[in-house]
């Protein structure tokens, strides 16, 4: 359990959700006798769900910040028919539709961030009142009609990686998107752990760091082969390359950035960030805007997908994003939260209605389980945080000991040892 | 408390330490808790005899809080390896309602009142006095009035509990556990948040229960309180019990309990410190600032004052003096509405508009309140120390990790943070570790001047002890220091010139030979010349 533990790191949290993903996965390819695994579902999956991963990125740096958006659906919606008719009505060709649309975002996160940043109303409010307004404001403008969109724009939703070079039986771009990317985590590794011996901190054994990035490149290569391998025409869907990029933006962004920090400062504490010089009105604004351009976005890639906009696009998706957020670790009290987390708990989401369309089963039957994996991940967040550990390894490894009957406990890892003589913590907090 | 196998409680002679006879009321015997890779407790005993003070010292950390939590049951019977007798019989309480019941009721430090309910319904909270649950408000009042006579509080019950300060809400607490039957009362670190007028009386109302039968265990870091009030004090160190003393008896003064609580002799309670100051670099003048919410009430009235280079400048005043106004009214107006007044820095005046400004000017200001002001409880030792001045380590908007690391790192070696690393939370470290990891977010920052407010407060004897150097250091480096605190022997020992304030205006200054506490006191207490009046009149 320790190599274990080692191999995948500190952040035991993520980990669990990780491996929640993984033996979901592995629990539907064995019920669906091989259907979940094929490269057309996966796609599927992908393109399906990727708008609702486009507001959970949004919706994680919202909730770190202590607030809520509560409006996503109706602005997706709102923007998704206002991009639909002015590339019609006007003439705009799709690109400077996407950008019309961006923009609407932006103006409507500004009117939602000034209510909320600068006249001090809760977001859970403001946001109420906009998920009315916007939703209003979608029928207003396309009186209640469904509005097409051209070919080319319909790319953003619904298209893919064309096929270029001589024919490998995969699709080649896809392919080596794949390995460039297995290539950069490598050399991204190395130059890191260089840094770290550079500056005399400790770093792990060479042989973590390498089974842990030969297991990470397993999974890449074997995906990128699955998106692939997929229909002539198929690959990797356009959809999943923007999810992809806002991923690795918003990652860098939350860790290594200014305002990254500045958010999560101010959603772990807004009086201490205010006395450390954050300016707090200025941070929830940009949270709030953001999450509006991000929505705007959302709606453009489903409008594009589905050929259209209609009146009751987007009805729930808030929903969706929020649950995707709180299943990836975040808390309903704002400070604590990733992006990559937010991501996999949509996935989990994703992949566990994926399965269970492809079983047939109802969607009455998909909510409730779905309700109640959601009641799930996060009730074994709070045990594990009552319990002063995060960390599900953790908990296997007490009941391995438990099973040994002996009262020697075997020593935990190195940190908790150093810890324990100076940490008065665990006994003074709480 | 040596001798593990205590003779069964009741009897005469169970006494253990003093061998004298003594009704106990409580016995802990072999108290050992665990937590998951820490042991907390270790074989802790001790005995508390009928109608004493009992207090409890020990470091933080020391397991004090733990042990309380044991026997109220917060830690529920089974958590623990050990035996509780109270009043002769064995008990398990399994939560606070068995222990309540039994008649042992504990006042937390952070009080648990409902400030926008009145202090009638948060005596009887949970404890109504009702019947087939509605409540009767007359017999409500009509007791809760008996109460706050009992415990000197002249207020209304129908009062709400955030329209009183926090001394009076101290007695609230007491009062509720009055109305409970409470045969052994837990305060911890009752006197934290009070001024002396209120610590005072607070003490006398312990004594006055003694009298009438209440026994207490009190935890405290105050020692000369507990000088002053305990009969019994038993010293924890460790998770261990080291060992209890009867204060009359053995004679007991404040540095016979440092020596228990340390495990050795403090030689002395400050280090030593030669200080070099030089000119004076920080001028405040005629500053005046209006309180947040009440318009016509001033806060900080015609305040001048001024630090010279390398000088340590006390801030003396009663609770609610204003001094942590006037402090954060001066970072960047982080409190209050500014009316006049101008800082004068190295022979420029200064308008600071935000903390960012202030930041930028070399200010540094350390909050009184390290939990809900000072840290983000959520974050690592090494985002929080640079936290305040990111800018230092940012190319463009990105923050160089490296950086980050080795500066954390840094600080974390030159104040002897006690963590594994520097990726450790703060949430996990001691009072007194958490302080230092503020020290070093606003050290990090570069500032001319540092303004400590109350930086030991919580914080045990011998971190105490490593603050007071880094202070000192500090000034040594030719910084300014403004150090605000509630404990004047500390103001006393670490200060060059001190400066008392009450009520919003700067009321005298004396020089470091001039200063003891009984001519503090006399200033701190002085009427501002033209008292409410004046205030009326500049708004």
């Amino acid at each position: 359990m320790d190599k274990v533990k080692k191999i995948f790191g500190g952040d035991t949290r993520q980990l669990g959700m990780i491996f929640a993903l993984v033996a979901l996965i592995i629990f539907f390819q064995i019920w669906t006798a091989g259907l979940t695994l094929t490269p057309d579902n996966v796609i599927n999956i992908f393109q399906q769900n990727s708008y609702i991963l486009v507001l959970a990125i949004g919706m994680v740096l919202v909730i770190i910040a202590g607030h809520i958006d509560l409006s996503v659906g109706s602005v997706a919606a709102f923007v998704g028919i206002s991009v639909a008719i002015a590339m019609r009505d006007w003439g705009l060709s799709w690109w400077l539709g996407i950008l019309f649309g961006l923009a609407l975002g932006a103006l409507v996160g500004a009117w939602q961030g000034l209510w909320t940043a600068y006249v001090g109303i809760p977001a859970f409010i403001v946001t109420l009142s906009g998920m009315l307004l916007f939703r209003g404001a979608n029928q207003y403008v396309g009186k209640s009609n469904s509005v097409p969109v051209s070919d080319d724009f319909q790319v953003i939703g619904g298209g893919y990686l064309p096929e270029v070079g001589p024919n490998t039986g995969y699709n080649n771009l896809t392919v080596l998107l794949g390995l460039l990317l297995a290539a950069g985590i490598v050399y991204g590794a190395l130059r890191s752990r260089r840094a770290l011996v550079k500056l005399g901190a400790e770093v792990e054994d060479a042989w973590v760091m390498w089974v842990r990035l030969a297991l990470i490149c397993a999974a890449i290569i074997a995906a990128t082969l699955l998106f692939g391998s997929g229909r002539p025409g198929t690959s990797f869907p356009v959809a999943g390359m923007i999810l992809a990029v806002l991923v690795l933006l918003y990652g860098f962004i939350s860790n290594r950035t200014v305002i990254g920090r500045h958010i999560y400062a101010v959603g772990g504490n807004r009086h201490a960030a205010e006395l450390s010089g954050v300016k707090s009105k200025k941070v929830n604004f940009l949270v709030m805007m953001n999450m509006s351009i991000l929505a705007a976005l959302a709606g453009m890639i489903f409008v594009a997908r589905s050929t259209a906009s209609g009146p009751a696009d987007g009805v729930g998706w808030e929903l969706d994003a929020i649950a995707a957020v709180f299943i990836g670790g975040a808390a309903v009290t704002g400070g604590v939260g990733t992006v990559v987390g937010s991501i996999v708990g949509g996935l989990v989401m994703a992949v566990l209605n994926n399965g269970l369309q492809l079983k047939g089963i109802g969607a009455d039957a998909t909510q409730m389980i779905k309700g109640l994996v959601l009641l799930v991940a996060v009730a074994f967040d709070v045990y594990n945080k009552s319990q002063g550990r995060a960390s599900l390894i953790g908990l296997l490894m007490r009941n391995a000991r438990g099973r040994g009957g002996g009262d020697d406990v075997t020593p935990p890892p190195s940190a908790e040892t150093e810890t324990a003589p100076i940490n008065e913590s665990i006994r003074q907090s709480s | 408390m040596s001798d593990p196998s205590t003779p069964a409680p009741g009897h005469a002679g169970s006494d253990v330490t003093s061998g004298q006879p003594g009704n106990v009321i409580l016995e802990m015997r072999d108290i050992t808790k665990e937590f998951p890779g820490v042991k907390a407790l270790s074989n802790v005993s001790m005995a508390v005899r009928r109608g004493e003070v009992h207090a409890i010292c020990g470091e933080n950390g020391a397991g004090k809080s733990t042990l309380m939590k044991v026997l109220s049951g917060v830690y529920p019977a089974g958590s623990y390896d050990g035996e509780i007798h109270f009043e002769g019989r064995l008990v398990e309480f399994h939560n606070i309602r068995d222990s309540e019941h039994a008649g042992i009721v504990i006042i937390h430090q952070e009080l648990a009142l409902i400030p926008e309910m009145s202090i009638a319904e948060n005596i009887f909270l949970g404890n109504e006095t009702a019947s087939g649950g509605v409540i009767d408000w007359l017999s409500t009042r009509v007791k809760a009035r008996e109460l706050l006579a009992r415990v000197g509080l002249q207020e209304e019950p129908d009062t709400k509990i955030r329209e009183i300060g926090v001394g009076k809400q101290q007695l609230v607490e007491i009062a509720k556990a009055l109305s409970k039957d409470v045969k052994l009362l837990i305060l911890d670190e009752p006197t934290a948040a009070l001024n002396e007028g209120d610590s005072q009386h607070l003490l006398d109302l312990i004594a006055g229960l003694r009298a009438k039968g209440v026994t207490c265990i009190m935890i405290s870091h105050k020692l000369n309180e507990i000088e002053q009030i305990a009969d019994s004090i038993t010293i924890i160190r460790d998770g261990r019990s080291i060992e209890t003393l009867r204060v009359k008896e053995d004679g007991v003064d404040e540095n016979r309990i440092i020596r228990g609580m340390v495990g050795r002799d403090l030689e002395s309670r400050f280090p030593d410190h030669t200080p070099k100051i030089g000119e004076v670099f920080f001028e405040v003048k005629n500053w005046t600032v209006r309180h947040p919410s009440v318009p016509d009430r001033l806060v900080a009235k015609h305040s001048d004052f001024f630090v010279r280079r390398g000088e340590i400048v006390g801030f003396a005043g009663l609770m609610g003096a204003g001094r942590t106004e006037l402090m954060r009214s001066l970072f960047g107006r982080s409190y209050g509405t500014y009316v006049e007044g101008s800082i004068v820095k190295d022979g420029k005046e200064l308008r600071l508009r935000s903390v960012a400004d202030a930041i930028d000017a070399g200010l540094a200001y350390v909050t009184e309140d390290r939990k809900s002001l000072g840290l983000n409880l959520l974050d690592d030792i090494k985002r929080t120390t640079v936290s305040a001045r990111l800018s230092r380590i940012t190319k463009g908007f990105v923050v160089d990790d490296r950086q980050e690391y080795n500066y954390a790192e840094s600080y974390r070696k030159s104040l002897r943070t006690k963590a594994p690393n520097v990726d450790e939370g703060v949430a996990k470290l001691s009072g007194g570790n958490q302080q230092k990891v503020v020290l070093a977010k606003w050290l990090f920052t570069e500032p001319d001047l540092l303004i400590l407010d109350e930086p030991t407060r919580g914080i045990d004897v011998g971190a105490k002890f490593e603050i007071y150097g880094i202070i000192q250091r500090m000034a040594s480096e030719g910084k300014g220091v403004i150090l605000v605190s509630s404990e004047l022997p500390e103001l006393i020992g670490l200060s060059d010139r001190i400066y008392t304030i009450s009520e919003g205006a700067v009321t005298g200054v004396l020089d470091r030979e001039q200063a003891d506490q009984e001519s503090l006191m006399r200033l701190m207490t002085r009427r501002t010349p033209g008292g409410g009046d004046r205030s009326r009149e500049s708004a």
